[in-house]
């Protein structure tokens, strides 16, 4: 299949059912117990500073545990999973000190190395056929919240230095062979902004257009992203992507996630896609809920016709995928409501002129 | 109530503001956001920035002014609209803003492919624009000009830049009219007609425009240009023009504007034949000094609604939004009436239904209706102590009050939108009601904290925003929890009958929930709702309503639940005979009165210390942290200082008591606690819950926490088991040590000295836990485990909580207090809604068995809360109160 094929796969599997994601990657990593020498492995063996935590390092140094959650998560049943490339941006692995080379090959080699397990998945089950989804995670540095308390105007980067990374991490994962582009965990707009302009430009320099899915993160019961946008006013500030799909992801369970995804589904005139995590933490940081009670609710939401695509995000498991695509399976996928035309504008809150 | 115009705020335009400009150039940024919050607060539902301004790098400027506004959640709520006539201006602006803006503005005065360039960038930062009437020839002038001018703009960015039709905006040139040349009067009626050709030809475009332009010739007379603009914006707007840089707080009403020079200045806007022997031009500016407004002239054009009755000067006062001469009129018109009351329900309500029929013509703005309300509230606070008065001598006299009723009002945590809220409130005080507003982003405890201390009739909950739904159905089961018994109305955009019949009535069945469509229904809500006659029937009307609603939505709603006996036979199953119990060391009770807290210091977990601080992250990263690590380490260190204050000079105390006792479950998932190893009599039963969701898949059980406990040794797969409980607090001193930080206006210690309690209530449940397990009860007493293997509860057994996941019921405590007779043992004591004091304690069970796992009970049926209440011997109106958040139905 030439990408071409897989993207329209991709389109017609969105029509027919409810896609199905990948779960949380930092859990399945983290129960591996790896040492600060499977981080580094040959390459980095005498880089400065720690290197344990930097989860996407492995996809160069460990990638025989990165193929192998690509495929508990396929084997689960999850359609589309992503690449192990989070914060493979300069600006995020600057905390590692890595260089521009370094998060080149990260995304290139994530891609790629879910890029084979997908394409084994599909020729083993060419009636489901897999997909691959370039992760691009959040920066520690954002463009809208002050870095300073006492100077509501500072910022640690600008936004052609957020750009700029983003557009060496999109180019390495298209080169990659990623499917389609995942922008998520979204604290700040603005950030995601760059994202996207990095795309837009890329494809308009000859870049083949790939899909591009937008998921932000309401960060509590506030309803408001970090930044401080609601539901509306986000899918107001990113629609111009012309988004394949839209939702939101992390930092809340699917009970507290369902009014903002229901909210999205009403406004989004694309594909609607949720990744709670697996329940809030308990006092000890850990994920409490089991697959049956994430898949319990969002089968309730599948039901309702609220969304086209679900996963699971900090605290879910291949079992969590397991029982989610279950659940779902047979289930109608939402259908794109058709909304009138008008001219709709977002600061915080949105505004409509209709 | 939706305005069909929208007014951008022209205040943050160097070039339109003489003040801002000054701002900027001195860097004055304070006070030119203060500027931008001002427009906001008048009702500016867009706000224009412009630094096009030769001293200032624009650039620079545009950058800092709107990195500063994103940082102020009050303005940064609109869109901004990006204005300069230079690219790179507007491109940095569009780099600052995440919300989406509008560019003001592109066009095609440099040829084509640079429009189309630009328009591409505006589509990839996504932003809509604003399209001047330019092109190379220069700038259109005539309704011709400007409808092909922007018809070809239209059809470039539409069909060939793939631009959204509803993302533009053409502005088509407001030019001046009565400039002395003809070729300029046809100005004003080429604007309008271009207008109402784009409108009809070119799909989902809008209009807008600067107004100021229109009326240049006459500047230096604020007066005849505001009326000018009036007028000029009554024809465009109903020619399409959709919005505008304009202060509409300041025009005057098309309406109220002196016939004479109304007459005068349509003339000139409209290019009319002339009536008298001098142009329409000449006769206008023969007329305008007389409206200038200069000293004493102005008194005497202004002050001439003054002659009127005071009927009339209420109602001008309140159209044209003047408090001045408000209290004089009142008092006049209360001298008149014969009780204050009838001011009120007479001419003040007059005036405001004229204002309400005003707006409803797009005569008046939204921001001169909420000076109109300004005015109401000046006056009726007026009449307040006089209706006090009458009350009062009315007692006085032998007779008995009977109040109107006082209703408390708030939107909701997380929501900041009250104009609805505030004109329900007006309209609530003017028929007499007393209204406590609390404004908005009011937490539930607070509401329901008011609530009480002003003995308020009834609660009324504003939201707009879809989440305040969730949080509307919080406050009424607060209410509910916490044995409300008044009235309470819900109102707002977003909500809605369903909502409330479906979701916030089944939570709060003390008293009745009512949806409140407008404003114009709350009076006939709130005077039902107080009436000794009407209540009763609204009451029982609404509820039949709403069960209609509810019977209607539930239709097709169904999933398949398992019923109380399938989910019992689907218990989760231990082999106990395979994984037998493990006997405490000792039974019953240990107390520890006071525990060292040296002890506990060292177990504090500081990642939720930071999360009460809302600084996000794990302890110890946290303090690194680019964001928010300096804050962290500050206020770690202040922590730790205290910390070490808290040990040597012992503020708090920690006392617990952990008790073991046989037990064994029952078939219908009780626990029986008994006296001793006979097992014979039972002196506490612990009531467990099931999970009722269907469990289809093999190995999914319905589980129980009683599941976790063998059956009676008289059963089947019986033998001796048992339970543990705990309470533990931290918290003795804490209320007094905050309390004194407060009189002395240091919130920051207060809250610091609590969160340490917490923090130290929580280490004191673990470390007694580890105990618990290595020694008290001892079934692990091999258990060796890292700090870190701990916080990820890699160890056996578990303590849930009561009005946790796993027992959603908090009445549970009162049985669990009692066992552990922990009010005498550790000072704790439970409130009526079994909060337990001091705040920072923690209770709960332990269960001892490997098997043993957390789980969330979810949602139950029917069956089981009968059976639960049966159990319980309580009825199962009681049952559904107290389980009310877990329902799976509406009772």
């Amino acid at each position: 299949m030439t990408r071409k094929d897989r993207i329209a796969a991709l389109k017609q599997a969105a029509r027919e059912r409810i896609l199905i994601l990948d779960g949380s990657w930092g859990v399945m990593i983290q129960r591996r117990e790896l040492e600060e020498a499977d981080f580094r492995g040959e390459r980095f063996r005498d880089h400065i500073g720690q290197m344990k935590g930097n989860n996407d390092i492995l996809c160069l140094t460990r990638p025989d545990i990165i193929s192998d959650l690509h495929d508990q998560y396929y084997a689960a049943g999850a359609d589309i999973s992503e690449t192990n490339t989070f914060s493979a941006t300069t600006i995020a692995q600057d905390d590692y000190h890595l260089d521009l080379q370094a998060c080149i090959d990260i995304n290139r080699e994530g891609a790629k190395i879910a890029r084979a397990k997908a394409d084994e998945w599909t020729a083993r089950e060419p009636h489901k056929p897999r997909f691959v989804a370039g992760s691009i995670g959040p920066l520690n540095k954002m463009l809208s919240m002050s870095s300073d308390v006492n100077d509501p105007g500072a910022r640690l980067v600008t936004f052609d230095q957020v750009y700029q990374a983003y557009r060496e991490q999109v180019a390495a994962l298209y080169e990659g062979g990623v499917d389609l582009y995942l922008i998520e965990t979204i604290t700040d707009t603005l950030n995601c902004k760059a994202a996207i302009k990095a795309i837009l430009d890329l494809e308009e320099e000859g870049q083949e257009t790939l899909p591009i899915w937008i998921s932000g993160t309401i960060t509590d019961r506030s309803g408001r992203t970090l930044s401080g946008q609601t539901a509306e006013a986000f899918w107001n500030s990113v629609k111009h992507a012309k988004p394949f799909a839209v939702g939101f992801n992390c930092a809340l369970g699917a009970d507290l996630m369902r009014p903002h995804i229901a909210e999205m589904a009403r406004v989004a005139d694309c594909l609607v896609a949720a990744y709670p995590n697996a329940g809030l933490p308990n006092a000890m940081g850990q994920y409490d809920e089991q697959p049956h009670e994430t898949a319990h609710e969002l089968h309730e939401w599948a039901k309702d016709g609220i969304v086209n695509i679900l996963g699971g995000c900090c605290g879910t498991t291949p079992d969590h995928i397991k029982h989610v695509a279950d659940e779902v399976a047979g289930v109608t996928p939402r259908q794109i409501p058709d909304r009138p035309k008008a001219l709709r504008l977002a600061g915080l809150e949105p505004f409509e002129l209709s | 109530m939706t305005p069909t115009f929208i007014n951008i705020g022209e205040r943050t335009n160097v070039t339109g503001s003489a003040k801002f400009k000054k701002l900027i150039v001195e860097g004055n940024y304070t006070e030119a956001l203060a500027v931008a919050r001002q427009q906001v607060e008048a009702g500016a539902q867009i706000i224009d920035v412009n630094m096009d301004e030769g001293l200032l790098d624009s650039e620079v400027a545009m950058r800092t002014f709107l990195n500063l506004m994103a940082a102020e959640p009050d303005i940064a709520r609109v869109p901004v609209m990006i204005d300069s006539s230079k690219w790179e201006v507007i491109e940095a602006g569009l780099k600052c803003v995440q919300g989406k803006a509008i560019v003001n503005s592109i066009s095609m005065k440099e040829g084509v492919e640079k429009f189309k360039e630009q328009a591409r960038a505006c589509l990839k930062y996504g932003a809509a624009v604003v399209v001047m009437a330019f092109d190379e020839v220069g700038q259109a002038d005539t309704a011709e000009r400007k409808i092909e001018i922007c018809t070809k703009a239209y059809r470039v960015l539409v069909d060939e830049v793939g631009f959204p039709p509803e993302d533009i905006i053409f502005d088509p040139n407001i030019f001046a009219v009565a400039t002395g040349i003809d070729e300029h009067n046809n100005y004003a009626v080429d604007f309008i007609e271009g207008t109402r050709a784009i409108k009809r030809t070119l799909p989902y475009a809008r209009v807008s425009g600067g107004v100021s332009n229109v009326s240049f010739s006459f500047r230096g007379n604020e007066p005849v240009r505001r009326a000018i603009h009036s007028v000029f914006l009554y024809h465009a707007i109903q020619a399409g023009m959709d919005m505008g840089i304009v202060n509409a707080g300041d025009l005057p009403v098309y309406d109220d504007i002196d016939a004479e020079l109304r007459q005068a200045v349509e003339d000139v806007i409209l290019n009319r034949p002339q009536r008298h022997n001098i142009s329409n031009t000449e006769y206008l500016v023969d007329l305008a000094p007389k409206y200038k407004g200069e000293k004493g002239q102005v008194q005497v054009a202004n002050l001439a609604w003054r002659e009127g009755s005071v009927a009339e000067r209420l109602k001008h006062a309140l159209v044209h939004g003047i408090t001045e001469f408000i209290e004089a009129d009142t008092e006049e018109a209360r001298q008149q009436a014969d009780r204050p009351l009838h001011v009120i329900e007479g001419p003040l309500m007059a005036g405001m239904n004229v204002v309400g029929d005003l707006f409803g013509a797009g005569k008046m703005f939204l921001p001169q209706v909420v000076k109109s309300a300004r005015v109401m509230k000046q006056s009726v606070a007026y009449l307040m102590p006089f209706m006090e008065a009458e009350k009062e001598a009315h007692v006085a006299a032998g007779g008995t009050y009977q109040a109107a009723g006082k209703v408390l009002m708030a939107t909701v945590k997380g929501d900041v939108h009250d104009i609805g809220k505030n004109i329900v409130g007006v309209v609530l005080q003017c028929n007499n009601y007393e209204v406590i507003d609390l404004g908005v982003m009011v937490p539930a405890d607070r509401i329901l904290a008011e609530a009480k201390a002003h003995k308020v009739d009834m609660i009324g909950l504003s939201g707009l925003i879809t989440p305040s739904l969730d949080e509307m159905v919080f406050v009424a089961r607060e209410m509910q929890r916490q044995g409300f018994d008044i009235p309470l109305l819900i109102g707002g955009a977003t909500t809605s009958k369903t909502h409330t019949a479906v979701k916030i009535e089944p939570g709060y069945v003390n008293n009745q929930v009512v949806y409140v469509l407008d404003a114009s229904r709350a009076v006939g809500v709130v005077s039902n709702l107080l009436s000794e006659t009407e209540r009763d029937g609204f009451v029982a009307d609404t509820k039949a309503d709403y069960e209609k609603v509810r019977l209607a939505y539930g239709k097709g709603n169904s999933q398949p639940r398992s019923s109380l006996i399938e989910a019992r036979a689907n218990r989760f199953k231990i082999d106990f005979a395979a994984e037998p119990p493990v006997a405490p060391s000792f039974l019953g009770l240990k107390t520890f009165s006071p525990y060292d807290l040296h002890d506990l210091a060292d177990h504090i977990d500081w990642t939720p210390f930071f999360a009460t601080w809302e600084l996000a992250g794990k302890f110890p990263a946290i303090l690194e942290d680019d964001i928010v690590g300096e804050a962290a380490r500050s206020l770690y260190a202040d922590a730790r200082a205290m910390l070490k204050q808290i040990l040597d000079e012992k503020w708090f105390e920690a006392r617990g008591v952990v008790g073991f006792w046989p037990a064994n479950a029952t078939p219908d998932d009780d626990i029986e606690v008994y006296s001793d190893e006979s097992r014979e009599t039972v002196v506490a039963r612990f009531q467990t819950l099931r999970q009722q969701m269907k469990k289809t898949r093999e190995g999914q059980s319905n589980t129980a926490l009683s599941d976790f406990i063998a059956p009676h040794p008289s059963l089947p797969g019986g033998m001796p088991d048992w339970i543990g409980g705990f309470a533990v607090t931290a918290g003795h001193g804490e209320m007094e040590v905050a309390k004194a930080f407060k009189a002395r206006g240091d919130d920051y210690n207060a809250i610091l000295a609590t969160a340490l309690a917490d923090r130290l209530a929580e280490a004191f449940a673990e470390a007694l836990h580890a105990r618990v397990r290595r020694e008290l009860w001892g079934y692990a007493s091999d258990e060796t485990l890292s700090v870190e293997e701990l916080i990820a509860e890699k160890y056996t057994g578990i303590r849930p909580a009561p009005g946790y996941p796993a027992q959603p019921d908090h009445t549970e405590k009162w049985t669990l207090f009692d066992l552990l007779d922990a009010r005498e043992r550790t000072g704790m004591e439970l409130t009526e809604s079994l909060a337990m004091t001091p705040p920072a304690s923690v209770s709960g069970m332990y269960f001892a068995h490997p098997k043993a796992h957390y789980f969330g009970v979810g949602k139950i049926e029917k069956d089981q809360v009968a059976d639960y209440a049966r159990r319980k011997g309580w009825t199962v109106d009681e049952a559904e109160r107290w389980l009310s958040p877990i329902l799976n139905y509406v009772p």
